[in-house]
C-alpha cells in the first residue's frame, strides 16, 4: 500500500519541484514577470484564456456553445483541424505511392531519386514557396502540414511492404491467393505496424508544422496566438499558449497510440505496451 | 493397420512423378551451386514418403519444386499428370515456422484458403469447426497465432492446409522446432490424420527416428549436389514401436547412409573454411 502510494507520488516529485523553484524565483523579484511570470499567474491567464470572451447572453447563442466560445478552445480546435486536414491529406498520398513503391522494383527505380532529394528538404524551408503558390490563409498550412505528414508515412509504407516476410507470400500462394488477395489480404496487414508507426511520426511531424504554419501564414490556432502575445509582451499568455500545445499533443500522439494498440493487438511487440 | 501399403499401390499411376530434376542456383556473385541433380522419384497416392538427409543437401529444395514455388533449371514434375506450373491449393504446404497470418485469429486462419475461394458462408464455417474439433483447438479460435505454443500452432497450421481438401501434403521439417513430447503427440497425430483422410505425405526431416516413425518409405539424399542415395521402403507395421529391434535395425542402417553424406558435408565446409 505504501508502496504504491509512493510510486504515485514518485512521477509527481521532479514536476512539482521545478515549479516550486520557479515560483520561487517569480516572487523573489530576481527577474522582471515580463521575462518569467510565475506559475500561478500562467495558470490564472490560462484560466482566462480558457473561459469565454463575453458574459453569458442568453439572445446570442445557447449556454453550451457559449462555454466553449472561449479563445484557447478555438485556437485549440483551429490548430486540429489543419493537422487532421493536412495529416490526411499527406498520408492519403503517401500510402498507395507507398505500396506501390514497396511491392514494384519498378515504380520504387522511377520514384526514388526525387523522393531521396525532396525529403530531406525541412517542410519548414517551403514557406516561401507555400505563401508564393497558395497565398495566405489555410492553403499554405495544409500544403506545409500535408507535406510533413508526407514522407514519414511514405517511408515507412515502402519499408513496411518490403520487410514482408517471405514466408508469409509462400502460405498464401500455396492456400491458392491471388495477387489482389495477396496484396489486400496479407502484404498490408503484415506491413500495418511499419505504416502505423509512420503515421505515428508523420502526425508528430505535421503538429510541429502546424505551429510554424500558424505563425505565419494564418491569424488563428495556437502558433499565432502566442506569436500574437509576443507582441503585447504577454509571457504569461505565450507559456499558457505552449502548455496547451504540449497538451494536444500529448492528446494526438495518446489517441495513435491506443490506435496502435487497437490495431496491432495481434502483434508480439504489442504485448507489454 | 494402414491399408496403404508400399506394394499396394505400385501398379497405380504415380501421384508425384519427379523426372531427371536439375535444380541450380547462382550463389552470391561467383560460382553456381547444383542444389539438385538428376532427381527420379515416384510417390504414389495415400503414400507416406520422407525426404531425409543432413542439412544442405537439397531435400527443401526438392520439397519447394514440387510445391512449385521454384522452376526448375531441367527435368520435369507432374502431379496426377499435369504439370507443376505453379503453388496451388492441391498441395498444402506446411512450413517448420508454421506461418500462419500473426493478424489473424485462429478461425480465421484456418478459414482463409475457403474464403479466397469464395466458398459460401455456412460451408466455411462448418468446416473450420470440424478441423477445430479434429485438431482440439476449439477454445483456441479466437486467439491470436502469439498466443499459442509452437505445437498448436502448428495444428493451425496443418488444419489451415487440409481446410482446402488437398490431396497432397507437403511439409517441411514442420516438428522441427517442438519439443520431444509434443512432436511425438503431433507425429502420433499425423499419422491418424493421413490414414482416416487418406492423404500423400511428403515429409521432410533431417532426424532418422522420425523418418522411421512415419513413413512408408525414406528417400535418403546425398550432400551437395542432391540426388537420391536410395529409396527405403518401411517394412514395419504400424503403430511403430521405437524401441523395437527391427525398428532399431532401419534407424542403423539409414545413420549409416545418413552419416556418409554428414562427413562430405564436413569435408566441404572445412575445405570452404581454407579457401577463405
Amino acid at each position: 500500500m505504501r508502496k504504491t502510494l509512493y510510486r504515485y507520488l514518485q512521477g509527481f516529485l521532479v514536476p512539482v519541484t521545478v515549479l516550486a523553484v520557479w515560483q520561487g524565483v517569480s516572487m523573489s523579484g530576481w527577474v522582471s514577470p515580463m521575462i518569467l511570470p510565475a506559475p500561478t499567474a500562467v495558470l490564472a491567464r490560462w484560466i482566462a484564456y480558457l473561459l469565454p470572451l463575453q458574459p453569458f447572453d442568453p439572445q446570442l447563442s445557447g449556454y453550451i456553445v457559449w462555454m466553449f466560445s472561449g479563445e484557447l478552445l478555438h485556437d485549440t480546435y483551429a490548430s486540429f483541424y489543419r493537422v487532421m486536414i493536412g495529416f490526411f491529406i499527406g498520408a492519403g498520398l503517401a500510402l498507395p505511392l507507398g505500396l506501390a513503391m514497396g511491392a514494384s522494383d519498378r515504380m520504387y527505380k522511377l520514384f526514388n531519386p526525387l523522393i531521396q532529394v525532396l525529403r530531406p528538404i525541412p517542410p519548414i524551408a517551403f514557406i516561401p514557396l507555400s505563401i508564393l503558390w497558395f497565398g495566405l490563409g489555410n492553403p499554405p498550412a495544409f500544403f506545409l502540414i500535408t507535406l510533413g505528414a508526407f514522407f514519414p508515412v511514405l517511408m515507412n509504407t515502402i519499408a513496411g511492404v518490403r520487410h514482408v516476410d517471405a514466408i508469409y507470400i509462400r502460405a498464401a500462394r500455396s492456400l491458392g491467393a491471388d495477387q489482389k488477395t495477396l496484396f489486400l489480404r496479407v502484404m498490408l496487414p503484415a506491413a500495418a505496424p511499419y505504416i502505423l508507426a509512420g503515421a505515428r511520426i508523420g502526425i508528430g511531424t505535421a503538429f510541429i508544422v502546424v505551429i510554424v504554419a500558424e505563425m505565419i501564414a494564418v491569424n488563428s490556432g495556437l502558433g499565432y496566438r502566442i506569436l500574437e502575445a509576443r507582441e503585447f509582451l504577454w509571457s504569461d499568455k505565450i507559456i499558457a499558449g505552449m502548455i496547451t500545445i504540449g497538451l494536444l499533443g500529448l492528446a494526438i500522439d495518446t489517441i495513435m497510440n491506443r490506435l496502435n494498440t487497437r490495431l496491432l493487438r495481434w502483434h508480439r511487440g504489442m504485448e507489454s505496451r | 493397420m494402414n491399408q496403404h501399403a508400399v506394394t499396394g499401390s505400385l501398379a497405380s499411376e504415380p501421384c508425384i512423378a519427379v523426372r531427371g530434376l536439375r535444380q541450380v542456383f547462382t550463389g552470391s556473385g561467383e560460382k553456381e551451386v547444383i542444389a539438385l541433380d538428376g532427381i527420379d522419384l515416384d510417390i504414389h497416392t495415400g503414400e507416406f514418403v520422407c525426404l531425409l538427409g543432413p542439412s544442405g543437401c537439397g531435400k527443401s529444395t526438392l520439397l519447394n519444386a514440387i510445391a512449385g514455388f521454384t522452376t526448375p533449371t531441367a527435368g520435369r514434375i507432374t502431379v496426377n499428370g499435369a504439370s507443376v506450373a505453379g503453388p496451388g491449393p492441391d498441395r498444402g504446404m506446411v512450413f517448420q515456422e508454421y506461418a500462419l497470418f500473426p493478424w489473424m485469429t485462429v478461425e480465421r486462419n484456418i478459414a482463409f484458403g475457403l474464403e479466397i475461394q469464395k466458398a459460401p458462408k455456412e460451408t466455411i464455417r462448418g468446416k473450420v469447426d470440424a478441423l477445430l474439433t479434429m485438431l482440439q483447438l476449439t477454445e483456441f479460435r479466437d486467439r491470436f497465432p502469439k498466443d499459442l505454443s509452437g505445437g498448436m500452432r502448428q495444428r493451425v497450421a496443418i488444419a489451415r492446409v487440409l481446410a482446402l481438401d488437398a490431396p497432397i501434403l507437403l511439409m517441411d521439417e514442420p516438428f522441427g522446432a517442438l519439443d520431444a513430447l509434443t512432436r511425438r503427440n503431433l507425429q502420433d497425430e499425423l499419422l491418424r490424420l493421413w490414414s482416416t483422410l487418406c492423404k500423400t505425405v511428403v515429409f521432410v526431416t533431417h532426424s532418422i527416428e522420425e523418418s522411421v516413425y512415419l513413413a512408408d518409405r525414406v528417400a535418403v539424399m546425398t550432400y551437395r549436389p542432391g540426388t537420391i542415395k536410395r529409396d527405403m521402403p518401411i517394412a514395419l507395421p504400424r503403430e511403430r514401436d521405437p524401441s523395437s529391434p527391427e525398428f532399431n535395425r532401419y534407424m542403423k542402417e539409414l545413420t549409416q547412409l545418413v552419416m556418409e553424406e554428414q562427413q562430405r558435408h564436413h569435408v566441404d565446409e572445412l575445405r570452404a573454411a581454407e579457401s577463405k
